[in-house]
């Protein structure tokens, strides 16, 4: 794997830990079955292209997406909390609605945005030397900022209400929280942290394309699960540190499983992508207890 | 810790993949890659594809016999490094990475979503695109002129007057044009596009069907029952996908199905005008040889396809309803009875 590569991966890597946080704040701390983020994923990258081919600095593009993928998450909690769907059903329900809003939204299936600014403008050289390592840098700023903005929370009045209505909901209404306004914006905050991610992986890209959101969930999930099994936790501070790291080795996964050439000596081809990097994460997976196993042969 | 011994497997797992011999700084890398007629034997040609499908996959075979024609053999003084996103556009941007990283002497990217991920990662290594419908459009070049820039390639931008008068010739008193197509699609939403400016100046109006879905596609053929007279697809992976079902609703309702795709005639369209997937990878092969050869991606103008084939098939126009004149029958390159 070239540097340039590895770079790429973390850079995927550190948009992914963005959508595997909101991934955490809603299937983990709401335990709230979310499908929203492949339609909120590329709502913001869909709202970003458009802002930013208007003029609109890029910055306040970003914003701009993340602030619609608040209004999607919101409305997926609307639908369960006040229309009493069920909660699978709502985010189905909203992001398929999504995927023709998104369409509405750009004006065509495909925003190209090459050559548009974009957060990272001003910080690449012009004939891109550096853009392997800036880009990655300044997602990672993005990334760090949420972390710690989510950390503070979850440390709040507000933030340890939300905790105990993911726990228990009878019993923190008991107490007497307002669980659907919780569930609101915890909803909100998620998806907006997914817009975000969308908005950034535009950018890194080259264009914004209908079809980016396809699969969104499945890798935010694969994320929060890596991190938890490598760094079991109970604290919230390393909780998110996990699946950050989860997101980042999944995506390394994905480099080793196209750059290796030693499983294109033994047969492998490209059309087995995917097959190997579900098998690289399920050995990450099981890592610890296949130590163990050695471990314990080795001692009896 | 009982977790050090995972992480440190994970930490050489990582590390051994970044073999050091393949390790360049940045600098090294751009400057390498302007004196392009470094005396290395072997030349290295990277391919990406969106996803793999039978027109892909056709220009990628193109692309690497014309280069076979040209002397550069593959394992001999040729190194294919093919690779595809699998339909995932994170995956064609982690792609595009690491062919950055390799410098190979040509990227070939196939699609538009593989191209434009490719040309946002690099400016320096000559990348020529293929099967793009307007790589205008997607920025990947500024216009139809040679420019100046790591761009050129080809694109599988159909002329669209010889298909309207196919269509003419197929039903002599056209009055509604069906298209059935994905609205998830650039390519096909700017046929779409450029279908309505064309046709309106005939009179002939434009009936159009979308459909999500590969399951949605018969739903929105049988929709045109009583509102086109026959049924016109483009190049949209969706209902390319799903002719077979297309080709159903053709035969129950008598809606003739032309097409743009040569291969769907085999699957049940009456007619197709359209490019040779396979000539249009000989034809992006030979582009990447001028490049391999010295020549700068910059100075060759992007390409259109002006060779377009008729395939025609007796059978299925019998079964849906029409008969084809012999002037059609006799300008097909092949007729399928």
């Amino acid at each position: 794997m070239s540097m340039i590569a590895l770079f790429g991966a973390l850079e995927s890597g550190l948009i992914y830990a963005l959508v595997a946080l909101g991934v955490l704040m809603s299937f983990r701390i709401l335990d709230f079955p979310d499908l929203t983020a492949d339609g909120s994923f590329p709502l913001g990258g869909a709202v970003f292209a458009v802002c930013v081919v208007n003029g609109i600095n890029p910055w306040l593009a970003c914003a701009a997406g993340a602030a619609a993928g608040a209004c999607a998450g919101m409305l997926t909690a609307w639908l369960h909390v006040s229309l009493k769907i069920l909660q699978l059903l709502a985010s189905i329900l909203v992001m398929v609605a999504l995927y023709s809003i998104n369409l509405r939204i750009m004006g065509a299936p495909n925003v190209p945005l090459i050559g548009e600014p974009s957060v990272f403008s001003g910080l690449v050289a012009a004939d891109y030397s550096n853009q392997f390592w800036v880009q990655p840098l300044v997602i990672l700023g993005f990334v760090v900022a949420a972390k710690l903005l989510l950390d503070w929370f979850f440390s709040t009045e507000a933030g340890l209400s939300m905790r105990a209505t993911g726990a228990n909901a009878r019993m923190a209404r008991a107490q007497g929280v307002g669980t659907s306004r919780m569930i609101i914006i915890g909803m909100a905050i998620s998806n907006a942290l997914i817009a975000l991610a969308g908005a950034l992986f535009v950018q890194t890209q080259g264009g914004a394309d209908i079809s980016i959101g396809i699969g969104t969930i499945v890798v935010g999930l694969a994320a929060v699960i890596i991190g938890e099994t490598l760094i079991p936790a109970k604290r919230i501070v390393l909780i998110t540190l996990a699946v950050i790291v989860g997101a980042v080795l999944y995506r390394l996964f994905i480099a080793l499983a196209l750059g290796s050439d030693t499983l294109r000596g033994i047969g492998f081809g490209p059309q087995d992508l995917n097959l190997i990097t579900a098998v690289l994460v399920v050995l990450a997976l099981r890592l610890p207890y296949i130590k163990r196993y050695f471990h314990r042969k080795k001692t009896s | 810790m009982k977790l050090s011994f995972a992480y440190s497997a994970l930490a050489a797992l990582v590390l051994a993949a970044c073999s050091p011999a393949e390790q360049k700084p940045a600098a090294e890398q751009g400057a390498s890659a302007a004196s392009a007629a470094a005396p290395a034997e072997v030349k290295t040609v990277a391919i990406t594809a969106i996803v793999e499908h039978p027109a892909l996959d056709a220009v990628r075979k193109g692309v690497i016999e014309e280069l076979a024609a040209q002397g550069y053999k593959e394992g001999e003084n040729l190194k294919i490094d093919f690779q595809s996103a699998q339909g995932n556009t994170a995956t064609a941007g982690q792609i595009a990475k690491k062919f950055a990283g390799d410098n190979p002497d040509v990227i070939v990217a196939i699609a538009t979503p593989s191209a434009q991920s490719m040309v946002a990662a690099t400016k320096t290594i000559p990348v020529v695109f293929s099967a793009v419908t307007d790589p205008v459009a997607a920025k990947l070049v500024p216009s139809w002129e040679a420019s100046k820039t790591n761009v050129t390639g080809l694109s599988d931008e159909l002329p669209l007057q010889p298909q309207i008068d196919l269509m003419k010739k197929i039903i002599p008193n056209l009055k509604s044009v069906g298209y059935v197509y994905s609205p998830g699609e650039v390519n096909s939403t700017i046929v779409l596009d450029q279908l309505k400016t064309a046709l309106d100046k005939d009179g002939i109006t434009v009936a159009a069907a979308p459909a999500q879905r590969t399951t949605d596609v018969p739903t929105a053929a049988r929709s045109l029952k009583g509102k086109a007279d026959l049924i016109y697809t483009s190049l949209d992976n969706n209902v390319v996908s799903a002719y077979e079902s297309l080709y159903k609703v053709a035969v129950e309702n008598k809606l003739p199905l032309v097409a743009s795709d040569t291969d769907s005639v085999k699957r049940g369209a009456v007619a197709a005008l359209g490019i040779n997937y396979h000539d249009m990878g000989v034809a992006t092969g030979k582009v990447v040889a001028r490049i391999l050869k010295g020549e700068k991606a910059g100075d060759i103008a992007p390409q259109r396809m002006d060779k377009l084939d008729l395939y025609v098939s007796k059978k299925n126009a019998a079964e849906q309803g029409i008969t084809l004149s012999d002037a059609v029958l006799k300008e097909a390159k092949e007729v399928q009875e």
